[in-house]
């Protein structure tokens, strides 16, 4: 049994070299078989099986992971956490996550740096100004916190942006202080060690590249380490969801789109927390070490490319210079690129089916990762109770044919504008 | 990436409009299975990790529809046409 990480154990291993340490989670081998598979080691599968676990006692569980766990957008994302949402369908969702990630450094015992420094979305005309104040009145209704800022409170907040732009002023912001950032791979390794204490299997290298069907029941996968057969198999994989759904000759509203973020060299402390433009798609915040970590816009066509293409580059850069000029003579120092599941109406998919024995948790766009422990809470009790919880009564993969889309930014059903 | 108009010849990608897959084919909405056609027409993809072709709008440039032969692992173009005239696209 692994220790827990306390005061304690980091003093003690302070004195005696740092060499007390053993590994955060088991490399597990596959077994034959086991009660749930959950395919995807990204921060949604790894949350799925920790709560089936302690949530549902559901222990004999697999993730099964094609390269190493993180790897996919988990790792890639900027780390953004807000419950800001519109619509009925939405709003109590990502507030449960926000009160999940309130309390996930002491539920799995690892610091994921969990930082509620605020998150500010501008506003630069009275149209604007007046859908935000209805925003935030709807997040106020789903229990979460929101400030409508005027300029003098954003200046207060934020006297560093470029308030007086010909085109764009500033002219308030709508706040949510309980928003911020997480460190992304710690959430990942935090969710990882709390699921493999609970017995579940954590499997690396293992690509599934197949199913194992039985009467048209899916009772399992193949996979590059052999066949492994299962009760359930839920499907996490983002934006490689209908690669997998292909193989069972099923087509879903989801396209898959890349997404560039960017961090620039160190800084002192100057962006307090996540602050984002409104006349165009930027967003910036200041990591821990002082980058600042800033993204856009996918580049707008399908993609499996985890690399972007420079228009984006250029695009981002734009935007984040109307917002902040100051930053013109700093030097980014990297980017890199997530595969997105873009789904018809922006919003995710967390359902039963549509397979006997298949389960899906899919369509994150670009803000599946603040949703992730409730995402992992949810399809974890949708998998445990064949059913969808309340909370995700809405993300179901047949409201594209009923037509009761959640569509956010109501654009259509035009995945490249979401 | 740069796209071979087959009118203008390569031009920047940021001359064009992007809409999609061309392989959906706008139904029949007089067909008694109208309802999952007209479903299965606006919201399913095959979304291919590969080959792909697809519609773009050459905006700041000829303004013709064009249907482009691309990957989706390499961005690798293996060539375009017109879209209208040719058996895919109904980019009308
Ligand atoms: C650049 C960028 C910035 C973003 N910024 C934000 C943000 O600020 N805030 C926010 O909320 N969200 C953001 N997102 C979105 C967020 O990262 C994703 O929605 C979320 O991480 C998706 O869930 P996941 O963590 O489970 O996905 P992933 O980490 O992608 O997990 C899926 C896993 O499945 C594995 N897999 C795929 N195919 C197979 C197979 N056949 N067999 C086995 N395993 C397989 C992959 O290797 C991968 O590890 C951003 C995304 C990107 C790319
Ligand atoms: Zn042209």
């Amino acid at each position: 049994m692994r220790s827990r990480y306390s005061v304690f154990s980091l003093l003690a291993n302070a004195l005696t070299g740092q060499k007390g340490w053993t590994p955060a989670w088991r490399d597990a081998a596959p077994k034959p078989a086991y009660d749930v598979i959950v395919v995807g080691g990204g921060g949604h599968g790894l949350a799925t099986a920790y709560y089936l676990a302690k949530e549902h006692g559901i222990r004999n569980v697999a993730v099964l992971e094609k390269g190493h766990i993180g790897s996919g957008n988990a790792g890639r994302n900027t780390t953004i956490i807000r419950s800001n949402y519109l619509l009925p369908g939405n709003e109590p969702f990502y507030e449960w996550s926000m009160k999940l990630w309130e309390g996930l450094e002491q539920d799995v015992n690892y610091n994921s740096m969990v930082s509620q420094r605020g998150v500010l979305n501008l506003y630069h005309s009275d149209a604007q100004r007046d859908a935000y104040a209805r925003r935030g009145n709807s997040m106020r209704m789903a229990g979460a916190d929101s400030e409508l800022l005027d300029e003098a409170g954003v200046r207060a907040y934020a006297p560093f942006l470029n308030f007086d732009d010909a085109r764009f002023p500033i002219k308030g912001g709508l706040l949510q202080r309980r928003g911020g950032t997480a460190r992304h791979d710690a959430v990942v390794w935090g969710y990882a060690r709390a699921a493999d204490k609970l017995g579940v299997d954590i499997v690396q290298n293992c690509e599934v590249t197949g199913f194992i069907r039985e009467n048209g029941v899916v009772v399992g996968v193949e996979t590059t380490r052999g066949p492994i057969r299962a009760g359930k198999v839920g499907l996490a994989v983002a934006g490689s969801t209908s690669r997998l759904t292909r193989l069972l000759d099923l087509r879903l509203p989801i396209e898959s789109h890349v997404l560039t973020a960017f961090v620039s060299e160190g800084l002192k402390p100057l962006v307090p927390g996540v602050v984002t433009f409104g006349a165009g798609h930027f967003y910036v915040s200041q990591s821990d070490k002082g980058g600042l970590v800033f993204g856009g816009d996918i580049d707008g066509y399908n993609s499996y490319a985890q690399r972007g293409n420079l228009p984006v580059v250029e695009d981002v850069c734009e935007a984040g210079m109307a917002l902040m000029p100051q930053i013109g003579r700093l030097r980014v120092l990297r980017s890199w690129g997530g595969i997105m599941d873009m789904s018809m109406d922006g919003s995710p998919i967390i359902d039963v089916g549509p397979l006997p024995g298949l389960y899906l948790n899919c369509g994150w766009n670009y803000g599946g990762f603040k949703a992730t422990p409730a995402s992992g809470w949810c399809f974890a009790w949708t998998l445990a109770k064949d059913a969808p919880h309340a909370l995700n009564a809405a993300y179901r993969l047949d409201r594209f044919r009923t037509g009761h889309m959640i569509d956010e930014k109501g654009v259509g059903a035009q995945p490249n504008l979401h | 990436m740069r796209l071979p108009c087959p009118y203008c010849g390569v031009r920047d990608a940021h001359e064009f409009s992007y809409l999609g897959d061309a392989a959906p084919r706008r139904p029949d909405p007089a067909a008694p299975d109208a309802a999952d056609a007209f479903h299965d027409y606006v919201y399913l993809r095959d979304n291919p990790a590969g080959a792909i072709r697809e519609l773009w709008y050459h905006g700041a440039g000829c303004r013709r529809w064009i249907v482009v032969d691309r990957d989706t692992r390499t961005h690798a173009i293996a060539g375009a046409t017109f879209a209208s005239g040719s058996a895919s696209g109904d980019a009308s």
